[in-house]
C-alpha cells in the first residue's frame, strides 16, 4: 500500500525534475562559462533518485505481494520464491519499463560525472538529447504502462508469474540486455551533440568509445544469457531459432560491433565520420525499434495477450520522432567538408574496417528484412507468412566464407598503409593443416551442404590463426585478439554443433526400451515430486550404449499450481565435447510419454566463446579505465 | 543538390514504414481461435449470487439474443466497457449472461454492487473451463448468440462505441 503510493508519487516527481533541467540547461547553454551548473548536477542526481526510489516501492510492493497494486496481482503469487518474486518486479511489461528509466536517469548522470573533460556545450546538448528520450519514457510509463495501478476489492491472491520465466538465467538477463540498449542510447545523444557542435574527432571517439564498450558488453552478455534460457527452458534443443524476438536484440549487436570498429579508426584519424554518426543512430534506433516490436504485439509473441494498443501507438510516433530528429540533425549540421580530407589507402586497416562495416550492414539487412517482412506483407496484401531458419542460413552463409576470409587477414594489416603481406611458412602450414583436418572430416562424416562443406576449413582456419595470435608474445591490441579468437571458435562451434548434433523422437511408456543405431533409451520409471509451487513428475531414463556405459536422465513435467501450467525441464548432461539432452512430455493422461533424445555436440563451447568474445570487449573497457 | 534527393526520398520512405507499421498495429496479429457459427454447447454453473448449480439450457431461453459477456473483477478492460453493459441492458430483445471468469466471490459481487448488474444471470467460471470451451481468447470477451444458440458474433476486449454499434445491428 504505502510502498505502492511512494512509487507512484517519486516516479512524479522524478518527471517534474527531468522537465526543470531542461530551461536550467538551455539556460547554462548560452552562458560564458567553461562549467555547468551544479544546479544540473543535482537535479541530474534526483531524477535518478526518484525512479531509483520508485523502482524500490515496486520491488517492495513485490515482495509483501501487494495485490491491491494490478501489476504485482497479474505477475505475482504468494507462494512464489522469494527470488522470483523479485525478478517478477521487472519480468512484465510495467516493471520493465520502469527498469529502463532507471538505467536511462543513471546512465546520464554517470555521463555527466565522468564526461569533466568534454566541452561544455556539447555535454550540456547530449544532457538535452538524453532528457527528450528520458521525458519520452517517463509519459510512456505514466500514461500508458503505470506500474502502480490501483485495484479494488483488493484480490487475495495474484496470478502468479509465468513459469517459463521463473529461472534464474531469465531473471538477470533482462537487466543485462537494458544496459546494453540504454548504454546505446548515451552513444545517440552524445553523437548528435557531437554533429550539432561540429566535435566528431579524435578526443571525442576516444571519450565515447567507453559507453561504446560497456553496451556492446552488456548487450553480448545479454543475448547469450537469453540463449542459454532458450536452451535449456524452451526445451526447443537448440541455442537460437531466429525467433522476432531474439532478432530484436541482434540488430542492434551487429549495428554496434561495426561502430565498434568505426569508433577505433576515428580514434587515430578524423574520417569514417558519417559511418560513425550513422551506426550511433541506428544502434538507439534499433533498440527502440525493438522495444516496439516486442511491446506493442505487432509480432507473435508468448506476451501478446491483453495488450493496449495504445502502448504501441505511442512507441510508434515517439520512434519516429527519434528517427525524423536524427535525420534532421544529421542533414542540417553535418557536413563532410567540415573534416579533413584523408584518402584512404586500398591495402590499410581503414579500408578492411569499412568493408567489415559493410558485412556487418548485409548481415543487419538480412535480419531486418526477415524480422520486418511478414508485417509488411501482411499489410499491403493480407497474406500471413513466417520466416523461419532457411531463409537466413541461405542468405547469410554463403557470405560467411569471404567475411572469415577477410577476417584472417585483416589483422595484420596497418593503419594508413601496408605492403603486401609476406606470406610465412608458418601461415601455410597452418593453411594446410586446417584443409587435411576438414578433408579428415569430410571423409568420416560427409557434409550435405557445400557452403558447410567450404566454411569448415576457413572457419579452422580463421580459429588456428587467432590462437596463434592469441599467443604471440606481441601483446598489442590484446583484447581484440581475445575478442576475435572468441569469434572464431564461436563460429567453429556453431559449425560443429550443426554437423554433429542428432535427434530421437519416439513415444514411450514406463518400463518400455527403445533401441537405436549404437545404443538404446530405457524408461525405467516415474516419480512424483513437491516443490513449493509446483507438483511435479520425474522419468528416470537411462541411456546405454553398445559398450555397455550408461548414463541417467532425469527430465521432469512441472505442473504448476499458479497459473496453472505445464513446463517440461529438460535434463541436460554435459561434457566437454557434447551434450545429451531429454526432454518429455505427456501425450495420454501420464501413460504415454513423447521423449526427444538429443546429442548436441559442442553445446558447451558456444556458450564459452560467447563468453570470450565479450570478455575482450570488458578487458578492453578496463585497460581504458584503469588508463585515465 | 544529391543531398536533397537523398534526404527527400529518406523521408518517404520512412514516412512509408510508419503508415504499414501504424496500419499493421491495428490488424492484431494474435490467432484467435473462430468460432462463428458454432453451437454453444451446454454447460452447467452455480449462479453469483445463489449455491444452486444450474444448466445453460434452462438460461438460454425466451429470447431472440443472447450475449455471453465473460468478465472479472480484477480485469482493468471489464471495468472499462461496464457502462456499455449497462447500456446494453435497456435493449430488451436480448438477455445478457455473464460469465464470471476466475474470480474471487466477494470481489466479483462487491464490483457489481458498486457499477450496477447489467446482466439477466451470472454464471461462474472458478477454474476457466467455460470460458474455454466458449473458445474465448482473454478477458473480457463478448459473444453474441442467437436463438439457436449459434455463435454470430465476438468481440474481442473491451467494448467501445463501434462494437456497440454493430451489436445493435445485429439486434435490429
Amino acid at each position: 500500500m504505502l510502498a505502492n503510493q511512494i512509487g507512484y508519487y517519486s516516479l512524479i516527481l522524478g518527471l517534474i525534475s527531468s522537465i526543470i533541467i531542461i530551461p536550467i540547461s538551455l539556460k547554462n547553454y548560452h552562458q560564458n562559462n567553461e562549467t555547468i551548473d551544479r544546479k544540473i548536477f543535482s537535479l541530474s542526481f534526483f531524477q535518478f533518485f526518484f525512479v531509483l526510489i520508485s523502482f524500490i516501492g515496486l520491488v517492495f510492493s513485490f515482495i509483501n505481494s501487494d495485490f491491491g497494486n494490478e501489476t504485482v496481482y497479474n505477475n505475482s503469487h504468494t507462494t512464489k520464491p522469494l527470488f522470483y518474486k523479485i525478478s517478477g518486479t521487472w519480468g512484465n511489461h510495467e516493471g520493465s519499463l520502469l527498469l529502463w528509466l532507471l538505467v536511462l536517469t543513471f546512465f546520464i548522470f554517470l555521463f555527466l560525472v565522468k564526461s569533466k573533460s568534454q566541452p561544455k556545450k556539447y555535454r550540456i546538448l547530449t544532457l538535452l538529447f538524453q532528457q527528450i528520450i528520458i521525458i519520452g519514457f517517463f509519459i510512456f510509463v505514466l500514461k500508458t504502462s503505470n506500474p502502480f495501478n490501483y485495484l479494488f476489492p483488493v484480490p487475495k491472491e495474484g496470478l502468479g508469474l509465468n513459469p517459463i520465466l521463473q529461472d534464474p538465467a531469465l531473471a538477470i538477463h533482462p537487466p543485462i540486455l537494458y544496459l546494453g540498449f540504454v548504454g546505446s542510447s548515451i552513444i545517440f545523444s552524445s553523437s548528435l551533440a557531437a554533429v550539432v557542435q561540429q566535435y566528431i574527432s579524435k578526443s571525442w571517439a576516444h571519450h565515447i568509445k567507453i559507453w561504446i564498450l560497456i553496451s556492446w558488453f552488456f548487450l553480448t552478455i545479454g543475448i547469450l544469457l537469453g540463449s542459454i534460457w532458450a536452451y535449456y527452458e524452451l526445451g526447443w534443443g537448440g541455442f537460437w531459432f531466429w525467433d522476432p524476438v531474439e532478432n530484436v536484440s541482434l540488430m542492434p549487436w551487429l549495428s554496434l560491433t561495426a561502430l565498434l570498429h568505426c569508433i577505433l579508426v576515428l580514434e587515430k584519424k578524423t574520417i569514417l565520420t558519417s559511418w560513425t554518426i550513422i551506426l550511433s543512430i541506428a544502434t538507439f534506433i534499433l533498440s527502440v525499434s525493438g522495444t516496439f516490436l516486442v511491446r506493442s504485439g505487432i509480432l507473435n509473441s508468448v506476451h501478446t495477450f491483453a495488450n493496449d494498443p495504445e502502448r504501441g501507438l505511442f512507441i510508434l510516433f515517439f520512434l519516429f520522432f527519434l528517427i525524423f530528429l536524427s535525420l534532421l540533425i544529421f542533414f542540417m549540421f553535418h557536413k563532410n567538408g567540415n573534416y579533413e580530407a584523408v584518402k584512404i589507402n586500398f591495402l590499410s586497416k581503414e579500408t578492411s574496417i569499412l568493408i567489415n562495416n559493410w558485412f556487418m550492414m548485409y548481415f543487419l539487412s538480412v535480419v531486418l528484412i526477415g524480422t520486418l517482412y511478414p508485417i509488411f506483407l501482411e499489410v499491403l496484401t493480407n497474406e500471413k507468412i513466417s520466416v523461419g531458419p532457411p531463409f537466413y542460413h541461405k542468405l547469410i552463409l554463403p557470405f560467411l566464407v569471404p567475411f572469415l576470409i577477410f577476417m584472417t587477414v585483416v589483422p595484420y594489416l596497418k593503419w594508413i598503409k601496408s605492403e603486401f603481406i609476406k606470406v610465412r611458412i608458418e601461415i601455410i602450414l597452418l593453411f594446410t593443416l586446417s584443409f587435411i583436418v576438414s578433408f579428415l572430416l569430410f571423409k568420416q562424416f560427409g557434409f550435405e551442404s557445400l557452403v558447410v562443406s567450404i566454411l569448415i576449413p576457413f572457419t579452422f582456419y580463421l580459429f588456428l590463426i587467432t590462437i596463434k595470435d592469441l599467443l604471440s608474445k606481441n601483446k598489442k591490441n590484446f583484447s581484440q585478439k581475445i575478442s576475435h579468437f572468441g569469434f572464431s571458435f564461436l563460429v567453429l562451434s556453431i559449425l560443429l554443433n550443426s554437423i554433429f548434433s542428432s535427434e530421437i523422437i519416439i513415444n514411450l511408456k514406463e518400463g518400455e526400451r527403445f533401441n537405436f543405431e549404437g545404443g538404446a533409451i530405457i524408461f525405467n520409471s516415474l516419480e512424483e515430486n513437491n516443490g513449493k509451487n509446483y507438483k511435479s513428475i520425474i522419468g528416470n531414463f537411462e541411456i546405454s550404449n553398445d559398450k555397455n556405459q550408461s548414463i541417467k536422465l532425469m527430465p521432469e513435467l512441472r505442473i504448476y499450481n499458479q497459473p496453472s501450467i505445464v513446463t517440461s525441464e529438460a535434463d541436460i548432461k554435459t561434457t566437454l565435447f557434447y551434450d545429451k539432452f531429454l526432454v518429455m512430455n505427456s501425450v495420454k493422461n501420464n501413460e504415454y510419454f513423447n521423449v526427444r533424445y538429443q546429442v548436441k555436440s559442442f553445446m558447451i563451447w558456444i556458450w564459452i566463446s560467447t563468453l570470450i568474445l565479450a570478455v575482450g570487449g570488458l578487458f578492453s573497457l578496463t585497460k581504458r579505465l584503469y588508463e585515465k | 543538390m544529391k543531398n536533397k534527393i537523398l534526404l527527400i526520398s529518406l523521408i518517404l520512405f520512412i514516412c512509408f514504414c510508419l503508415v504499414v507499421l501504424f496500419k499493421g498495429l491495428n490488424n492484431s496479429n494474435v490467432y484467435i481461435p473462430d468460432t462463428t457459427n458454432k453451437i454453444v454447447k451446454e454447460f452447467k454453473s452455480r449462479s453469483l449470487f445463489s449455491d444452486n448449480e444450474i444448466s445453460s439450457e434452462k438460461i438460454l431461453v425466451n429470447s431472440d439474443y443472447y450475449i455471453l459477456n465473460i468478465w472479472a473483477s480484477w480485469c482493468g478492460p471489464c471495468r472499462k466497457e461496464h457502462p456499455k453493459l449497462m447500456e446494453l441492458s435497456k435493449n430488451s430483445s436480448v438477455k445478457l449472461i455473464g460469465i464470471n471468469y476466475r474470480d474471487n466471490f466477494k470481489n466479483a459481487k462487491n464490483f457489481i454492487k458498486k457499477f450496477g448488474n447489467p446482466y439477466s444471470f451470472i454464471f461462474v467460471d472458478t477454474n476457466g473451463i467455460i470460458s474455454i470451451e466458449l473458445g474465448a481468447y482473454g478477458v473480457p470477451e463478448t459473444i453474441i448468440v442467437n436463438k439457436d444458440k449459434k455463435i454470430i458474433k465476438k468481440f474481442v476486449g473491451s467494448l467501445d462505441d463501434k462494437s456497440l454499434k454493430e451489436i445493435n445491428s445485429i439486434l435490429k
